[in-house]
């Protein structure tokens, strides 16, 4: 059987693939609760991370013409990323499992080998205190890593934290 | 439902670690935290679709930019998109970004000091036909000096992106060329323990591919995650 192709950074000049209109997933037209995702991409000496790229993906409101569901963002020289988007719904996990509103995140960037992957959940849902990922990661400091928080209205803040105090929970999938 | 069912586990050593101590950006990059385990859910076995309508190919990089021809050795970059079970990927984005002849890239952070080419962006995008093939028409990019440590030097490659049917099938590699004395020297590429997984990243050059009086031809076959034979488990 074949083996899966290795892995290799996305460097520092991914942006010749970049457009950036690909960070609005609601640019076709989608219906529902707007949100802006944003925050800060932060290195283990506590720097802004200004060259990576950030891709979400979620699997509610599904995919369609109107909504595209995945979306690319650099972070920019405040190593910020920005999405806007529809907020999701709770979508099935494993067995009769229901999972919190969440979206998927994939962070690339110069100094990454592979990507990493985490989850962005929305701080004040209810569905969070039985969500599968967030109730098997046992310190409430670590789960807290992938709450985002209500910043302004409708703007809602992830940072990234790479490497060191705050490290993000990423995920081996 | 397929959809459902998880992506296997890469196999031990083919992947790269994210502590590369020799590429010298990873040291403050990489998490020192143990990845959480997370079972696969709709979230990692669903992904995006892009269709060719709305972002439409560019599969001749030698006169995307501006029409005129871009200055290098023109070269043909094909080969097939497979996933660990051997089945074609049809219908995939294919992206590849890459240096100039002389080795730099058309972007603002690249202050190497070798000539652009206004004739040449460096980006280019196809989709996977039926049985998963795609094909590029580029320019052999040049190697390029970077300041990982003294004397470092990348060796020729093309950067590609692909999605596959999933989120957690999502690939972004390189590809490298035969025989180059680069290879041996960059911790990038000698970044992943297993030895053929590395030489796997190396095209393979390809006289069936290559096209008399116009354009040498390589090979570059793409192997993406495949799913479990059985659905998951409840």
């Amino acid at each position: 059987m074949p083996i899966a192709t290795a892995s290799q950074t996305v460097g520092p000049f991914w942006h010749l693939l970049e457009d950036p209109t690909w960070a609005d997933l609601t640019r076709f037209g989608a219906i529902g609760e707007k949100l802006t995702l944003t925050g800060t991409v932060i290195d283990g000496d506590g720097a802004p991370c200004t060259d990576a790229c950030v891709e979400i993906w979620q699997a509610d409101p599904p995919a369609s013409d109107s909504f595209p569901g995945f979306g690319r963002s650099r972070t920019d020289a405040r190593g910020e990323y920005r999405f806007v988007t529809i907020r999701p719904g709770p979508v099935p996990g494993r067995g009769n499992a229901l999972q919190a509103p969440h979206i998927a995140i994939c962070v690339m960037a110069r100094g990454l080998m592979k990507g990493l992957v985490s989850r962005a959940y929305f701080h004040g849902e209810e569905l969070n205190e039985t969500d599968p990922l967030l109730t098997s990661i046992e310190q409430a400091a670590r789960r807290d890593t992938l709450i985002a928080k209500p910043a302004d209205p409708g703007v809602w803040r992830l940072d990234i934290r790479l490497q060191g105090d705050g490290e993000t929970v990423f995920l081996d999938l | 439902m397929s959809e459902t069912i998880p992506f296997r586990p890469y196999q031990p050593g083919t992947q790269p670690e994210y502590d590369t101590p020799a590429y010298g950006s990873t040291r403050k990059r990489h998490p020192m935290q143990r990845l959480q385990a997370l079972p696969q859910t709709v979230t990692e076995t669903t992904g995006p679709r892009f269709s060719a309508l709305r972002f439409p190919p560019s599969e001749d990089l030698t006169t995307n930019t501006t029409g005129t021809a871009a200055i290098g050795e023109r070269i043909i970059v094909a080969g097939a998109v497979m996933d660990e079970n051997g089945r074609a990927v049809p219908d995939t984005m294919v992206e590849i970004w890459q240096a100039n002849a002389t080795g730099r890239y058309d972007h603002p952070g690249d202050q190497h000091d070798a000539p652009l080419d206004p004739n040449f962006r460096g980006a280019g995008r196809v989709f996977s036909d039926a049985e998963g093939r795609y094909r590029f028409l580029t320019i052999r990019p040049g190697a390029y000096p970077w300041p990982n440590h003294r004397n470092a030097w990348r060796p020729n490659h093309i950067h590609f992106s692909l999605f596959g049917p999933a989120f957690a099938t999502r690939l972004v590699t390189q590809m490298y060329f035969p025989g180059d004395p680069l290879l041996a020297f960059d911790p990038i590429y000698q970044g992943t323990a297993d030895s053929e997984a590395r030489q796997r990243l190396v095209a393979a050059f390809d006289m069936d591919l290559t096209e008399a009086d116009w354009a040498l031809g390589y090979r570059f076959d793409i192997v993406l995650r495949g799913r479990e034979a059985t659905p998951m488990e409840d």
